[in-house]
């Protein structure tokens, strides 16, 4: 009886996210149109850009293109965690959540369901990417489509956990800019999304190495090594421990007698 | 339960010699010829050769490598089992390019300092006759039906017919900037002859010996002055052609019935020369500046994978 209860509360947050993403069609137009314009018109101004050497897990010369893929799909991913757990600013405030969060569920409980339901929106939106990019023969090995997709709730989940310690730390949906210039910004340039991390070593020792340490930078080669059916274990830890830390530091930010909240005087 | 996998084994034993394959390349930087895998996608081993090996043919029943060391003037007989030298044919000064009459009696090679095409007749390894062509004879092709050897000059801008019988020149014509490479169609009707400076693929009927088709090779970003296409082969179904483009690090999939350039795809730098598989279900490409061999997968046409195999990888070919 007691699971049935989770099990409705966790099904209800996921379908009320999938709901919405797919009542909004200019939400899902437009998280679309980022990637698709980094693709389309900043990956075609740089496409022989990589043709000079081969970095795992490719096996021959690509173009730019085919390199940025993967990074862009954490783009999405980045987007969508950021977006999906501030809006729990609104939410805790007007929303669902404020009537969810005095229900008898735990808060883990209630705040791992919404990251999950933001998880399954992010992976819908990598899918139809992945489709476009597939005409535009960005085209990765059968297989990879099935492999990316564990690859894909990692980092998600990942990603929306930062995002919702994130949230924890903010009072009102107008700090947004703030989380785009400080958060969204240094994680997406700072990591291999863009380019390897041989040519960040090229220019400077330092960029190089906070772009390894980005837990982004391992989201991406979590995704592009799966994309490409092959498993990279040393992202896979990365991500898995960054979850894990950025959850636990959530979970504590929202509790009300301990966390962020007491602090900002809030909720 | 013995009989059963002693079947297996043998099973197993000849899918794997169904599919081996040797790929020879010859290094130019470093005196060597590259052996590899292509299945396995992996450098088996490198043997010295000589000084600045370039050309090399391989003989009909596959027994046989020729190789031309440039700087030792020569062009090596090289047995392609154990890579030892068994002997020596008289190619004349700076042998680069030859080519391998369809009977494999003798090999025409070209001598670019002397403009001479030397006739090698590989039995007796007597230089048969020298022929005197245009300025800087590089490209050298054997039409299949044992008709024609076709030179091609850089400087002259010129192919030179050679009746391979009669070894007298029968016609020439001229063709775009910087003629590099020929290739036959398997039927011996058409020529294929890239032009480094052009930037393009000229196309001759052989009956006539006029130009048929003229085709521009052109990609997106990148400037035409990297645009130098060197190797041209065609499949034997005469329905791909395929270009290497030099520094522009791609090869041209053409359309060989409607000469249409169908795609690029992107390889190593500086590609350089190209050969098929045996069963033609794969193309080998040479790139020069990055040192490795392309592997491109003719079914999809797509680059599968490319393998560093040492310095300055020049020519190209295979074995089952």
């Amino acid at each position: 009886m007691r699971l049935l209860h989770f099990w409705r509360a966790m099904w209800g947050i996921i379908w009320r996210e999938l709901w919405r993403f797919l009542k909004q069609k200019e939400r899902f137009v437009s998280a679309l149109v980022r990637p698709l314009i980094w693709l389309f018109v900043f990956a075609a101004g740089f496409r022989s850009a990589l043709g000079i050497a081969i970095s795992p897990p490719y096996e021959t010369y690509i173009l730019y293109e085919v390199y940025i893929t993967p990074g862009l799909i954490g783009m999405i991913q980045l987007f969508n965690g950021m977006q999906s757990s501030l809006s729990m600013v609104y939410d805790r405030e007007m929303g669902s959540m404020r009537i969810l969060m005095v229900s008898p569920l735990p808060r883990w409980f209630l705040l791992t369901s919404k990251l999950i339901a933001g998880t399954a929106v992010s992976v819908l939106q990598v899918y139809v990417f992945l489709l476009i990019a597939w005409f535009y023969e960005i085209e990765a090995p059968l297989e990879g489509y099935l492999w990316v997709l564990p690859a894909l709730l990692m980092a998600g989940m990942m990603l929306g956990a930062l995002g919702l310690l994130l949230s924890s730390f903010i009072r009102q949906l107008e700090n947004f800019a703030g989380v785009m210039n400080f958060v969204i910004f240094p994680l997406f340039f700072l990591s291999t999304a863009l380019y390897p991390l041989w040519k960040l070593k090229e220019s400077s020792e330092l960029l190089h190495t906070l772009a390894y340490y980005n837990p982004f930078s391992q989201a991406v080669e979590l995704i592009r090594f799966a994309l490409y059916g092959q498993f990279n274990l040393e992202a896979f830890i990365y991500v898995s421990v960054a979850f894990v830390i950025f959850m636990i530091a959530a979970i504590f930010g929202y509790n009300p007698s301990k966390g962020m909240m007491t602090r900002k005087g809030g909720a | 339960m013995n009989a059963w996998m002693i079947s297996v084994g043998f099973l197993l034993a000849l899918s794997g010699a169904a599919h081996a394959e040797t790929v020879y390349v010859t290094l130019e930087k470093d005196n060597a010829i590259a052996v590899v895998d292509p299945i396995a996608g992996s450098l088996l081993k490198t043997v010295s050769v000589g000084q600045r090996p370039r050309g090399i043919a391989i003989s009909n029943d596959y027994k046989y490598l020729f190789v031309a060391t440039s700087d030792d003037n020569t062009i090596k007989v090289i047995d392609a089992e154990t890579l030892l030298e068994i002997g020596k044919l008289p190619s004349g000064d700076d042998p680069e390019t030859f080519a391998l009459t369809p009977d494999g009696k003798r090999l025409f090679a070209s001598n670019e300092d002397d403009n001479t095409v030397t006739v090698i007749d590989i039995a007796t390894k007597q230089a048969v006759q020298q022929i005197p062509v245009g300025v800087e004879p590089e490209g050298i092709a054997a039409s299949p039906d044992g008709q024609w050897v076709v030179s091609a000059t850089e400087a002259t801008n010129m192919l030179h017919w050679i009746n391979a019988k009669t070894l007298a020149i029968s016609d020439n014509t001229l063709v775009d900037p910087r003629p590099r490479a020929l290739s036959f169609t398997s039927d011996s009707q058409f020529l294929w002859v890239t032009s480094e400076m052009a930037g393009t693929v000229t196309v001759l009927d052989a009956k006539t010996r006029q130009i048929v088709k003229n085709i521009k090779l052109s990609v997106q970003g990148v400037t035409d002055d990297t645009i130098q296409p060197v190797g041209v082969v065609i499949d034997k179904d005469q329905r791909w052609a395929y270009v290497a483009m030099g520094p522009a690090n791609r090869v041209a999939v053409i359309n060989a019935k409607t000469f249409e350039v169908e795609k690029y795809l992107l390889v190593g730098q500086r590609v350089w020369n190209l050969a098929f598989s045996p069963d033609q279900k794969r193309l080998y490409t040479t790139n020069g500046l990055s040192n490795d061999v392309s592997i491109i997968d003719l079914d999809n046409h797509k680059v599968t994978k490319s393998i560093g195999v040492g310095r300055y990888p020049w020519g190209v070919v295979s074995k089952p």
